[in-house]
């Protein structure tokens, strides 16, 4: 189209970024120019684009902006709002050495530093998903080569040091998430500490693979069926079954299908993909595999976080040693293949809509459903988004067949669940447990309460969950009877408060998360997350007559109104420390 | 408009705005509809929007062109040869539709054989154009289902724009794409009502409906209804009214919304003939550069709230306008003028109503019949022909030459052998730059509607050039530059645009109080519409010494 640019060339750093992406600028010519749809076609590796810019020159210039906006035709008022809508971009220049120190729930309570605590050169960011080896720290490098390092068990010495300029000299624990590792009962977790992840020959040997073999045998309908009888819900929070999504997608007329694992775990409180996919790689490429032989999709996505490098360096060699190995790609007999799509630091692109439009190279905002993803997904297409943990179920489902699955757990919760332990527990980590251990139980597994904790709280489900109180130690953590009192498990979060914990300072930390995650596009939501911090910031201050009604009123209207589940699930956890543990009862 | 007369006995785009949606492919040919057709281009963005390809064929990589999915750069003035060898090469490829060629239209055998000569090699040499693109457009073109054909002024602001105009006519007939929905030959109209004078028979050799003058039987219709009779020889179009002033055989004139003191090429020379007459009449809602020139001044109406009675549209829709005010002080409607001239004259002619004048011309022209103010304002307008009050026809023309019966088919539609032929001014050592002429968004015309309003994006009158020129010159963004042409020398700020080649500059015309760029282009004309060639003539760029204080110094 006939852009208006400021007419100024990129700097040879973003012309290489840029051109690293997109390929190279075609020769100025003048007689002859193509352009038109071969350039928009190319609209879904604007996110890449920016990455690469942001990676290398630190930041995402006005001259970087107007050199993108003509290789895909976009308009660079478009470009610049999808790259300010992504925290990890920064729109103003910088130094190429930043320090992201998590300021969430779990690393704020155990040792972390607040907003006001941070040194000149350090900045605050929501949960980094390392709450296991809080408080937690992510730091980058920009230039060529880029670096980025995650380390957990920061000090404020090291992050003074960090802010000073130097890098970590060491990284998170990556066995050490998960404390089961090596018991043999395990499912999910069962490589983790035993198998080399970047192995293939190791994963091969240790029986992958071979549920790909046998769904291949069972056919899509045969696979379909396990996974039917299996009652497989979804993983991600909100507990759709799965066999009914693929089945709707396989269905589907409109080609090609596509299937999107949804890996952006965003949700404070969670770690359990970051877990999955550092152990076990190839099990994800395995899963994903089955799961577009099932449902006739020709082209996968991960939409990984971009605060994972770790996980997607991981990832993107299985995807590679997968395709050589010919389980996936133009050697697998399909030609299903997998691309990684990072994030870049937006809590609502784990919203599977949200998803679609950030790996399309617009905006991360939720779409308005109907039509729903089976029918209208991704380019416009029927599609599968499945969360990491619900799709590596898959294997031993199609091993063992779905019945053994749906024999494990209650009635109404089968199978496995992952959780997410934190807090004042000895042992925090991702714990693999048959559904219907109760909230004690679980405690008992991680170590039981550190010496001298007393229990205060324990954060379920995350943000978007709800806090239990002392007396739930005996609650049974399944879907049912966590609903039947008004909790949720979420996305599996389990983070143990004791009495050293400013549940206040928890409450205004979480409304403060969601009015920064808020992307704005509803009234309800960009609104009433901006009332509802103010209302509690009134109430922590000293009581203010008609606070907690306003508080209720808000959070209704959000639940009621909001496009999406940020705006649905805003007021929730709120709403049950006031009522289930009495905070702000003097109000 | 002849163009199109000639092949199809109507001169009228072929297809509505709403099919270029349908199109799966557009080619918009000398049309930087961006700009100057604005409206029309939305529906193409909306087809564009949902996958349809589009090409632009244009000197400049105009805004038009940075929509494209191609842009084929030619040399000013070689549409023929780039027409003949996108002929050859669908002939060539086997992609002709040979079934419409030999049912609907005739002399395509001398038309193979001219264009036989143009190999994509040949085309490339005399436009400019790589063969791949011209490859890629043959193909595409020929192949699409329904392919849209659009142009404007880059057509026929030629010596030769009657013959532009066939040549791409021969393309649709070659590949049968005409007389369907969404395929057709659009030429953009530049004025909201410019077809509708057409149909009312403002046209030298024509009477309303486009019905001929030299026939004897439609004119006697006329005569009997109007109790008058009428010349049997075609008018003067407004070139040769020109050079009629100029034998001196033309002596007294009456404009009516027309400024040609400033719209005419070769400008001065125009006014002169003007002021030479012995006699000239204005009837305008403005005081034009032409009415100060004027013995008298009558003020007109606004058409769209100051009168009753109809437009029509590019697509032929004719639409109803309503009176909103009364014209102020003594102007008066435009056709409240013409009957006081009318009765002056010695014709009384009466009417209760304007719907009373429509309802006459409804009863001479045939393809008005069924369009009754009540009709057109029920259904927003209605498309010509429109026959008969109880049917409609379809948005498209010429569906008769994809009928089986050949009596339903009609005259079949003649291909026209067209030949190559560069514009009359060659640049030379003297003048070595390709000037033409084009339009921008925010002005129209001679800016005479539209320099009364402020637009943030009007930079006024610039010499464009090419980004290799101005280094080469070493003239800068914004200099002011002497731009000299065999006919006289204006100055004018540079605009560097990287949509212009080397070797070729472009300026408007919306500012001719300022910058009177018609004292630059040449008047040759085309000898079959009279239009005279605005998109071609040579230039040099002179640098003036002088250094011009910058602002506030």
């Amino acid at each position: 189209m006939d852009l208006k640019t400021r007419s100024a060339p990129p700097t040879d750093d973003e012309q290489r970024a840029v051109d690293s992406v997109l390929g190279a600028a075609p020769e100025r010519n003048v007689h002859d120019v193509s352009g038109g749809h071969a350039y928009r076609a190319k609209r879904h590796l604007l996110l890449p684009t920016l990455h690469a810019v942001n990676d290398r020159v630190g930041w995402i210039s006005e001259t970087s902006i107007d050199y993108i906006a003509t290789r895909l035709d976009v308009s660079p008022a478009e470009i610049y709002g999808v790259a300010s809508f992504y925290a990890l971009f920064s729109m103003k220049q910088r130094p190429s050495h930043q320090v992201h120190v998590c300021v969430d729930l779990a690393c704020r309570a155990y040792g972390g530093m607040t907003e006001h605590e941070l040194p000149a050169g350090a900045h605050p960011t929501p949960c980094l998903g390392l709450c296991e080896q809080a408080p937690a720290a992510f730091v980058t490098d920009a230039g060529s080569p880029n670096r980025q390092t995650v380390a957990g068990h920061v000090t404020p010495v090291e992050v003074r040091a960090w802010a000073g300029g130097t890098t970590p000299d060491r990284e998170a624990e990556r066995v050490a998430t998960v404390p089961q590792a090596g018991d043999p009962s395990l499912v999910l977790l069962k490589r983790a500490g035993r198998i080399d992840p970047l192995d293939i020959d190791a994963y091969i040997a240790d029986g992958g693979f071979l549920a790909l073999a046998k769904a291949r045998q069972l056919g899509p309908e045969g696979v379909i069926a396990e996974v039917n009888d299996s009652g497989l819900v979804g993983r991600g929070g909100a507990a759709f079954p799965t066999g009914r999504k693929w089945e709707a997608v396989r269905t589907q007329p409109i080609f090609p299908h596509y299937l999107i694992c949804n890996a952006d775990e965003s949700e404070p409180g969670t770690f359990k993909d970051r877990a999955l996919i550092e152990n076990d790689p190839f099990a994800l490429v395995e899963s994903m595999a089955i799961a577009a032989f099932a449902t006739n999709c020709q082209h996968g996505y991960i939409y990984l976080r971009g605060e994972y490098p770790r996980a997607h360096a991981t990832l993107q060699h299985a995807i590679t040693e997968s395709r050589r190995g010919g389980y996936i790609g133009s050697n697998s007999g399909s030609d299903f293949d997998i691309t990684i799509v990072k994030g870049a630091g937006a809590y609502i692109c784990g919203e599977e809509t949200a998803i679609f439009n950030s790996i399309e190279g617009y905006r991360g905002e939720p779409r308005n459903k109907p039509p729903f993803p089976v029918e209208v997904g991704v380019f416009g297409k029927p599609t599968v988004v499945n969360n990491v943990e619900t799709l590596m179920n898959i294997p031993s489902i199609v091993l063992d067949g779905g019945q053994a699955h749906a024999s494990l757990g209650s009635h109404g919760s089968k199978g496995r669940r992952l959780f997410c332990v934190s807090g004042a527990v000895k042992v925090p980590g991702v714990y693999e447990v048959v559904y219907g251990i109760t909230l004690g139980g679980l405690i008992e597994l991680a170590g039981g309460l550190r010496d001298g904790s007393e229990l205060q709280a324990v954060l379920l489900g995350g943000a978007a969950g709800g806090f239990a109180g002392p007396g739930d130690l005996d609650l049974e953590l399944t879907m049912e009877v966590t609903r039947n009192v008004g909790l949720s498990l979420g996305s599996g979060v389990v983070k143990v408060l004791d009495q050293t914990v400013d549940l206040v300072d928890q409450l205004q930390r979480l409304a403060a998360f969601f009015r920064d995650e808020s992307c704005g596009q509803c009234v309800p939501c960009r609104v009433g997350t901006v009332r509802q911090e103010e209302a509690i910031s009134r109430l922590a201050s000293g009581a203010r007559d008609g606070d907690l009604d306003l508080l209720r009123d808000i959070g209704q209207a959000m639940k009621d109104a909001s496009i999406c589940g940020l705006g649905q699930t805003a007021y929730n956890a709120i709403e049950t420390a006031i009522v289930r543990l009495g905070v702000f009862s003097n109000a | 408009m002849v163009g199109l007369a000639t092949v199809f006995g109507a001169g009228g785009g072929t297809s509505s705005y709403q099919e270029a949606a349908a199109a799966d492919v557009i080619v918009m040919w000398g049309s930087n509809a961006r700009n100057a057709h604005p409206i029309f281009f939305h529906h193409v963005m909306k087809a564009v929007n949902n996958g349809s390809k589009l090409f632009v064929v244009d000197p400049r990589r105009s805004e038009t062109a940075q929509f494209a999915d191609r842009w084929l750069g030619l040399h000013v003035g070689t549409d023929i040869a780039l027409s003949n060898t996108i002929a050859r090469e669908i002939i060539h490829a086997g992609l002709a539709h040979t079934a419409f060629v030999e049912r609907a239209t005739s002399n395509f055998d001398a038309y193979a054989a001219s264009v036989e000569d143009w190999t994509l090699e040949r085309g490339e040499q005399v436009t400019g154009v790589p063969a791949d693109a011209i490859r890629q457009l043959a193909h595409t073109y020929a192949q699409a289902d329904a392919a849209q054909m659009c142009w404007t002024l880059g057509i026929t602001e030629h010596h030769n724009g009657v013959d532009n105009v066939l040549a791409l006519i021969n393309l649709a007939l070659l590949t049968g794409q005409v007389g369907r929905y969404g395929a057709g030959l659009s030429p953009l109209r530049g004025q909201n009502n410019v077809q509708g004078g057409g149909d009312m028979g403002a046209l030298p050799n024509k009477l309303p409906g486009f019905q001929d003058v030299v026939d004897d039987l439609a004119r006697k219709k006329f005569e009997t209804a109007w109790h008058a009779t009428i010349p049997a020889e075609n008018g003067w179009h407004l070139t040769e009214m020109f050079e009629a002033m100029e034998r001196g055989d033309l002596k007294s004139v009456m404009v009516i919304g027309e400024n040609p003191a400033q719209s005419e090429a070769d400008g001065p020379h125009a006014v002169d003939l003007l002021e030479g007459l012995d006699h000239l009449v204005v009837q305008d809602i403005f005081l034009t550069k032409t009415a100060q020139l004027a013995d008298v001044v009558l003020p007109g109406s606004t058409s769209w709230c100051e009168s009753e009675g109809t437009v029509t549209n590019s697509e032929r829709r004719v639409q109803r306008v309503r009176k909103a005010l009364n014209p102020p002080g003594n102007a008066r409607q435009d056709i409240q003028i013409l009957l006081a001239l009318a009765a002056e004259f010695g014709h009384h002619w009466h009417y209760e109503t304007n719907e009373d004048i429509w309802d006459e011309l409804r009863s001479l022209s045939p393809m008005h019949a069924g369009m009754s103010w009540a009709r057109l304002e029920e259904l927003g307008g209605i498309q010509w022909p429109c026959f008969s009050e109880d049917r409609l026809e379809p948005s498209y023309l010429h569906g008769r030459l994809w009928a089986d019966d050949p009596t339903d088919r009609g005259r079949l539609a003649p291909f026209s052998v067209v030949i190559d032929d560069p514009p009359v001014e060659a640049v030379s050592d003297e003048f070595p730059l390709r000037l033409t002429t084009g339009r921008r968004l925010d002005s129209y015309n001679t800016g005479v509607q539209s320099a009364g309003y402020r637009s943030p994006n009007r930079r006024g009158e610039t010499i464009d050039v090419s980004p290799e020129d101005a280094e080469r010159m070493g003239i800068a963004d914004g200099e002011i530059v002497y731009v000299t042409s065999p006919r006289g020398s204006v100055e004018a700020p540079v605009l560097i645009d990287p949509g212009l080649r080397p070797g070729l500059v472009f300026m408007t015309f919306h500012f001719p109080d300022e910058i009177d760029v018609n004292v630059l282009t040449i008047d040759a004309t085309d000898p079959k519409s009279g239009t005279a060639e605005f998109k071609a003539c040579a230039v040099r760029i002179d640098k003036i010494a002088t250094q011009y204080a910058a602002a506030g110094q």
